[in-house]
């Protein structure tokens, strides 16, 4: 069931079709498959690259899309629908990119952005540690000057992507405190550079999650983004759009659920009649589908925000609170609604509620994004 | 090179479709139009020949003025420009009478190679590359599964029971080709983007030179004087087994003659 969806542009909604054309074919296909066997889906983001799908919230004079959040949203929605993982990792990519495209000199941006968001080298984000979490600004990683650039040493935690990625927004610490920390477009390679063993997750079986282990790496000083010392400022900016990026993919993941909960309410039949056709189900299915209405609703109000250029971050975060919520319930209930077979791997509602937990975790817990609400509101 | 594609919309296959009582064509607002499926594929192929060539690819469309949804995905797709042929006078138009309107089109823009799908799913009646062929006096390439060009040249392999045939012309032709030549590409953003502004001529009959009396529905060769929704599927047989199940199943294959 497509969802109907209200676009501002003719292009918009060519952008739309064109993105489920891909998803169908591209992700729908595959993603059995590789979420089970763990497997890497090889040359997919080659072909994202290609349909043009991982640079378009990023102006068109940088080798971008042009595409309003509004617009670029939708389309992380539709992908996430078929694929959470992959969906995840283009959301990933496209805030990897945000530091140098927001940041970054004319130099920079000129020399590496435009194969960034042509998708012919694909991005991680590196800001997470084993000890520094939610408490981000705790980070130990060390960026040490040294004559030819900076010399990194230190553990980084959780990369997305991690060891398959070209590039990496890197945060290290290159003082102390708050203000110590810095932003670096960081080569996927290099010598000292070292990545553990993927971590066996719950769900996004297909794109690996790793640690990486900077022994003394040594990457050029003209890969620093910024000022020496802005890098938490920046993580943060980009974590305020990544954030919408998940309220997107979360809200794909609950649709998906939806769908094939109201597909099978419609054909399973029990004392005599279609099972949606019990009001206990029914209802059940209905606030499903409310729920998800409103995280679309949702993500969309904080989007057009960030489009017209007012402050949005509280919105990113409602958003990604509400959305991550909105999914978590959704796919939980889809299981409930397909009964026992809900619960088995014949049926794709369980992998549903497996990716659905992630998102209430990951760009900011649930509880750091109503922290980041009540502070707004305390101010 | 000049190379033309015919391209149709068609109602999508994935919805129902419906035939409209009054005159008992097919219901194009009904069911959303898509592109045909086939048509895709001879959109790349016009595309590869384009490529390995050089020239123009000019996407050819007859339809109602929502076929321009179809346009922009083939001019997406990379095409460099299209003509549409749209006109109230043409509703209704069967085999005959739209191979005449697109072959007055044709004639007027001029072609070295017309490439086109080997039928719609929707008429599927698969006969519109013969009959325009013959309408343009040009050799027929019909049901193509790969495509060379060489100078005036044109090979084309046609898939058979018994292997494939190579076919032979000069150009200018007509070719047909099926689902098994090409993987279509996707028209990426970047193309949506340049399909904006690309030129698209809009003909009517009048412009196009077509004898108005000579199309529509009410000078069509055929008729479609009844139809009906197709019976659902009867039950099948259930042979159950008893130790016999591999004769009966035998005996069923043989009694329709498949063994
Ligand atoms: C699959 C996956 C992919 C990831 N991808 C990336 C990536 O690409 N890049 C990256 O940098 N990171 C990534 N992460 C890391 C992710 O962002 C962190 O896991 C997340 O920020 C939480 O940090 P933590 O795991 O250390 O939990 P902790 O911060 O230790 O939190 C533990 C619990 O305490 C709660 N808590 C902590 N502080 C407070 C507080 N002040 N008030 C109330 N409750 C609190 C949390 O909400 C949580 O419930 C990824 C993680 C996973 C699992």
């Amino acid at each position: 069931m497509a969802v109907v969806r209200l676009l501002p542009t003719q292009e918009a909604r060519d952008l739309l079709d064109l993105t489920r054309d891909f998803a169908d074919k591209e992700l729908a296909t595959r993603v059995e498959e590789h979420e089970r066997d763990e497997t890497y889906p090889e040359g997919l983001f080659a072909k994202l690259g290609e349909a043009g799908l991982l640079g378009l919230p990023y102006p068109e004079e940088m080798g971008g899309g042009g595409q309003p959040y509004e617009v670029y949203l939708q389309v992380l929605e539709e992908l996430a629908a078929r694929w959470a993982a992959v969906a995840v990792a283009v959301s990933v990519h496209g805030l990897s990119c945000f530091p140098l495209a927001t940041y970054g000199t004319a130099e920079q941006r000129d020399r590496w952005l435009p194969d960034m968001l042509a998708g012919k080298v694909i991005g991680g984000y590196s800001l997470s540690e084993p000890q520094a979490g939610s408490d981000a600004g705790a980070l130990n990683c060390r960026a040490e000057r040294v004559e030819t650039g900076y010399r990194i040493s230190g553990t980084k935690a959780w990369i997305t992507h991690g060891g398959r990625a070209d590039f990496y927004a890197l945060f290290a610490r290159t003082g102390e405190g708050s203000r110590g920390v810095s932003c670096f477009l960081a080569p996927g390679r290099a010598e000292g550079l070292t990545f553990g063993r993927p971590e066996q997750k719950m769900g996004l079986h297909a794109i690996p999650t790793t640690s990486a282990h900077w022994d003394g790496a040594v990457i050029d000083s003209d890969r620093l983004i910024g000022e020496e010392g802005q890098g938490l400022q920046i993580a943060f900016s980009a974590l305020d759009s990544g954030r919408l990026g998940i309220a997107a993919c979360a809200t794909g993941l609950a649709q998906a659920a939806l769908d094939v909960a109201v597909r099978y309410a419609n054909e399973r039949t029990q004392f005599g009649r279609k099972i949606i056709d019990h009001q206990g189900l029914g209802f059940l299915l209905a606030d499903m589908a409310a729920a998800v209405d409103s995280a679309r609703a949702t993500y969309l109000d904080a989007a057009r925000r960030r489009d017209a250029g007012l402050p949005y971050g509280r919105n990113a975060s409602v958003a990604k609170l509400v959305c991550t919520d909105a999914a978590m319930k959704v796919t939980t209930d889809a299981v409930q609604v397909l009964g026992g077979y809900g619960y088995t791997r014949d049926f794709p509602a369980e992998r549903y509620m497996r990716e659905a937990k992630i998102t209430q975790i990951f760009e900011g817990t649930n509880q750091i994004q109503r922290l980041v609400i009540s502070r707004h509101l305390s101010r | 090179m000049n190379i033309v594609v015919c391209v149709k919309q068609v109602p999508d296959t994935a919805t129902e479709r419906k035939l409209r009582p009054d005159d008992k064509t097919i219901d194009r607002e009904a069911a959303e139009g898509v592109i045909n499926e086939i048509c895709e594929y001879a959109v790349e192929e016009a595309l590869r020949l384009k490529e390995a060539h050089g020239g123009e690819v000019t996407v050819l469309t007859m339809g109602p003025s929502k076929a321009t949804d179809t346009i922009r995905k083939a001019l997406a797709m990379g095409a460099d420009k299209a003509v549409h042929l749209v006109d109230d006078a043409l509703h209704g138009s069967d085999g005959l009478q739209t191979s005449y309107a697109l072959a007055q089109v044709l004639k007027k823009i001029g072609f070295d190679v017309v490439i086109l799908g080997s039928e719609s799913t929707d008429a599927r009646m698969g006969t519109l590359a013969a009959m325009l062929a013959e309408r343009l006096d040009a050799p027929q390439l019909s049901l193509a599964n790969k495509v060379e060009i060489d100078g005036s040249t044109i090979r084309i392999q046609r898939l058979t029971d018994y292997g494939f045939d190579r076919v032979e012309a000069s150009l200018p032709a007509v070719v047909s080709v099926v689902e098994k030549i090409n993987e279509p590409r996707y028209p990426s953003f970047k193309g949506i983007m340049a399909a904006k502004k690309k030129p698209v001529e809009t003909l009517s009959v009048a412009d196009a030179e077509i004898d108005a009396a000579k199309v529509g529905l009410a000078s069509a060769a055929t008729e479609v004087v009844d139809f009906a929704v197709a019976p659902p599927r009867a039950a099948g047989t259930i042979v159950k087994d008893e130790g016999d199940g591999g004769v009966k199943v035998a005996e069923f294959l043989a009694s329709k003659k498949f063994v």
